[in-house]
């Protein structure tokens, strides 16, 4: 085969490959959303994560401003310690509430965060004050169970 | 008796022997490789000779093969992901598994039938007709003339197949699955986009297949290099070529995913 040719035809296989990695860069993973840009990131302690898992995304109203970047044991305070890295562009008042919230009935866990009314703004390794735990099914339950179980005794004694 | 276990028990020692030793002389092969690569890569052409006999030609199966298993993907996934009401993710679950695992997996395996196999067979006939006799006759060194190039060639285009693999792939998944099941686009890719990691997913796709290309090449030029030269040889060396990077690189997937995807 001519030489010329021969380059054309590598050429195109070598622009198809590295085509191939931008389509999935792109369009199949999450380098156009978050990830990219510039960050901060916020800590809060819960007393129960459920099954929030790292790369989780933080919502507020919806919308993803962010990721769940680690979750760790606090062994003073026995709560779990998740570090949360959320868009530079969105700022939350001093006192924004976080809470583990699921997608669905049955889908994933992520980190809700409602914004405050607090005029001072969160800075970059901030501690979320005010969080609200993954709903545990069997607390749920049991104490769903107490609950029947003191209204019953006493329209049993009537 | 006493002999005859003797004398077995000496023909499996051998055997283990002959192996440690090929692995021997198979390590000390690919450090020479890695040493006389300067030559080629001073002069590229003889790299983009080699690419298009290991990469373009590969190029037409790998599209196809990745094609109709995207697309077999998304018809088994639906079917599944369907009694539990949730076929949304059906972008994700191909993704996932393409990029992941079965792109680079699948287009090693077929890398290393279609173009492992070719070099063996190559160079075996090379040493066979005496040909790299000849450049050494002729003071030109054949590690650094033949093997290093092809080293190289493969090493570069093992990602970029696997890349086009899982690509194809997913197109095929969304032909199947949004085209002519009908489950809803939008879902599809955003879904798709929330859970496929860059770092996470795709670099260690692309890391993987590196690896894959390194140990399919390595097999093919040393099986080749290491032929006896006769035509039982180089039909023995090619058929070894497949059987052992077919095993190197499962084996190798199952190491590389252990250490990648730890309980994520």
């Amino acid at each position: 085969m001519q030489r010329s040719m021969l380059d054309l035809w590598v050429g195109l296989f070598v622009i198809a490959g590295l085509a191939a990695l931008v389509v999935l860069a792109f369009k199949v993973g999450n380098m156009s959303s978050t990830g990219a840009g510039e960050t901060y990131s916020l800590q809060a302690n819960f007393d129960n994560i459920g099954g929030l898992k790292p790369r989780a995304p933080v919502k507020s109203a919806g919308v993803v401003v962010g990721r769940v970047t680690r979750i760790e044991f606090n062994n003073d305070r026995f709560t779990a310690k998740v570090t949360l890295t959320i868009n530079k562009a969105v700022q939350f008042p001093k006192d924004s509430t976080a809470a583990i919230l699921t997608s669905g009935l049955l889908g994933e866990q992520y980190v809700g965060i409602d914004g405050g009314g607090d005029g001072e703004m969160f800075k970059a390794g901030d501690n979320i004050r005010l969080t609200q735990s993954a709903v545990v099914l069997e607390k749920l339950i049991s104490q769903f169970m107490f609950d029947k179980a003191a209204q019953g005794q006493p329209n049993a004694q009537k | 008796m006493l002999h005859r276990l003797s004398s077995s028990v000496s023909a499996l020692g051998a055997q283990v022997i002959d192996m440690v030793l090929r692995l021997g002389y198979a390590t000390r092969f690919m450090l020479l490789t890695l040493r006389q690569s300067t030559t080629c890569l001073m002069r590229p052409s003889l790299i983009v000779r080699e690419l298009y006999y290991t990469g373009t030609l590969s190029m037409v199966i790998i599209l196809v093969s990745g094609l109709f298993v995207g697309m077999v993907l998304a018809l088994q996934g639906y079917q599944t992901l369907v009694t539990y009401g949730s076929e949304s993710v059906l972008g994700v679950l191909v993704a996932l598994s393409l990029v992941r695992e079965l792109g680079p997996v699948i287009a090693a395996l077929l890398f290393a039938s279609r173009a492992g196999s070719a070099m063996t067979a190559e160079i075996g006939l090379m040493k066979a007709t005496e040909q790299l006799a000849a450049m050494e006759m002729m003071a030109v060194d054949p590690i650094a003339r033949v093997v290093a190039p092809r080293f190289w060639a493969g090493l570069l285009s093992m990602p970029l197949l696997a890349a086009l693999f899982s690509a194809m792939g997913i197109f095929g998944g969304y032909i199947v699955g949004v085209v002519l099941i009908g489950v809803d686009e939008g879902s599809f890719w955003s879904q798709m986009q929330s859970a496929v990691d860059v770092r996470e997913d795709i670099l260690n796709g692309v890391i993987k297949s590196v690896v894959f290309g390194i140990a399919i090449t390595w097999i093919a030029l040393f099986e080749g290099y290491d032929a006896p030269p006769t035509a039982e040889g180089v039909s023995g060396a090619t058929t070894r070529t497949v059987v052992t990077s077919s095993l190197a690189v499962l084996g190798l997937d199952f190491i590389l995913t252990s250490f990648m995807f730890r309980g994520v």
